[in-house]
């Protein structure tokens, strides 16, 4: 049992704690699953998350940072005053646990629907887009000498990438083609600069509370790069949840969030950012035929993978609001 | 020829029954299996419902924008090609009118509450 494990590794690592209680299994894939569960303490329990990959399942999928380097950006992210949990322990094997981190564990909603339409947040919405903006400018400035190791991707090596995904599909999608040709024909070159890149900051892998955004989650993308592809990907119509009229996750205008990216001292450039809600848009459609795929060959032969390879077409609808607008 | 019900109404009485007997009396994440359950099952009743005739408008467009005879996969998997190589964009006459109208018959049968699906379909009021 988990909790065995975890209570020794606590006891070394956290003062005064006794043990560990609780643990639940949020999510998990072969290769990660995250835990929640909590630290027993004298003062009071302490809330606390398990990100980790088991043991015997070493090795990052290519595009991953890895746990070490999540860990190492949710800390940066932290000492900069950012909204990101704290990390309280990195494993080591003596905690018998594989790889991964302990964090503290943030209160607050993370499914979307929720965020837009009750009540709690009403307070929240009207401000969030600008506090996003504030936000990914703090994560874009986070100090580049104290980063973990992290791969670097322009635009170009990004199209490249999509479109061998794409082929290899073998899913013959017109919409997708013309994307291709539309990203090739408006890739905007080498960024003017290269910054740390959450890579993939949208609804989902942001807590939120009732007075707005607690904690950044999910540095499992995170590479260097362009930063207006956060920008961009946080626009992208898949993360508004009904809200179309409100670009940035469904809570307001991307005016509000270049605002609160410029207020906090950076540059925006709009045309970067449409370039990139374009990529980002097409990015989510190949990972729905991507999960068609892994349904039909398995391990994974659920229902919910099935039925998300039919939302590829979502994508395609909004690939032509984006490139061939019709009459307003 | 096989006798009836048609696959439309024996997907629709399963899924009928699922959502008004079954969902009563399930929770938490097995609620949510079931949800997606259902929501294939209807997505299966609707192809069943509009794929031939979706798919001969698809087939009557494509003849008429590429010149040549073949199944909508075949076709599709021309334009593509033609896409591809540039020899197609969008200021190819009707190519954009092409997408269009495949894509709302898509979205149709795959996701008929999507908000953009909803909003285009306005547009054509």
């Amino acid at each position: 049992m988990i909790e065995a494990e975890l209570s020794r590794s606590v006891v070394r690592w956290c003062p005064g704690a006794t043990g560990a209680t609780a643990a639940a299994k949020l999510s998990g894939g072969a290769s990660q699953e995250t835990w929640r569960f909590d630290i027993t303490h004298p003062d009071g329990n302490i809330g606390a998350i398990l990100r980790r990959s088991p043991k015997g399942y070493g090795a990052a999928p290519t595009r991953a940072a890895g746990l070490a380097a999540e860990a190492r950006l949710m800390q940066l992210a932290f000492e900069a005053g950012l909204p990101s949990p704290r990390v309280l322990h990195v494993l080591t094997p003596e905690d018998d646990l594989g790889t991964g981190f302990i964090m503290q564990r943030v209160e607050g909603e993370t499914i979307a629907r929720k965020i837009l339409r009750d009540d709690e947040f009403a307070a929240a919405r009207p401000h969030l887009a600008r506090q996003i903006g504030g936000v990914l400018a703090g994560l874009h400035k986070l100090p580049q000498d104290r980063l973990p190791t992290l791969r670097t991707r322009s635009a170009t090596q990004e199209i490249a990438e999509f479109e061998r995904d794409y082929r290899s599909l073998n899913w013959p999608k017109p919409v997708f083609e013309l994307t291709l040709r539309w990203l090739c024909n408006h890739d905007p070159g080498p960024s003017a600069e290269t910054t740390l890149v959450h890579g993939d900051f949208r609804n989902g892998n942001l807590i939120i509370g009732a007075e707005g955004l607690r904690a950044v989650l999910d540095w499992e993308l995170a590479h260097l790069g362009d930063p207006m592809e956060d920008l961009g990907w946080v626009c992208v119509n898949s993360w508004r949840f009904g809200e179309i009229d409100k670009p940035v996750g469904g809570f307001g205008s991307r005016e509000e969030l270049f605002a609160g990216y410029e207020a906090a001292g950076r540059r925006c450039d709009p045309a970067r950012v449409k370039f990139w809600e374009v990529m980002g848009t097409l990015r989510w459609g190949i990972m729905c035929g991507g999960m068609m795929q892994r349904f039909r060959e398995g391990p994974d032969h659920s229902m919910e993978r099935a039925m998300i390879g039919r939302r590829a077409s979502e994508t395609e609808i909004d690939l032509l609001r984006l490139l061939a607008p019709r009459g307003r | 020829m096989q006798d009836e019900p048609t696959p439309i109404e024996l997907t629709k009485a399963v899924a009928d029954f699922l959502r008004n007997d079954i969902t009563p009396l399930i929770s938490g994440h097995q609620a949510f299996k079931l949800r997606v359950a259902i929501n294939a099952l209807d997505l299966v009743t609707r192809q069943l419902t509009l794929e031939e005739g979706n798919d001969a408008t698809e087939v009557a467009r494509l003849r008429t924008l590429l010149g040549v005879d073949g199944s909508v996969t075949e076709l599709n998997r021309a334009l593509a090609e033609r896409i591809a190589k540039g020899e197609v964009d969008l200021a190819t006459p009707g190519l954009a009118e092409h997408l269009w109208a495949t894509t709302m018959d898509k979205l149709a049968v795959d996701q008929p509450n999507y908000a953009s699906y909803k909003r285009e379909l306005g547009r054509e009021g």
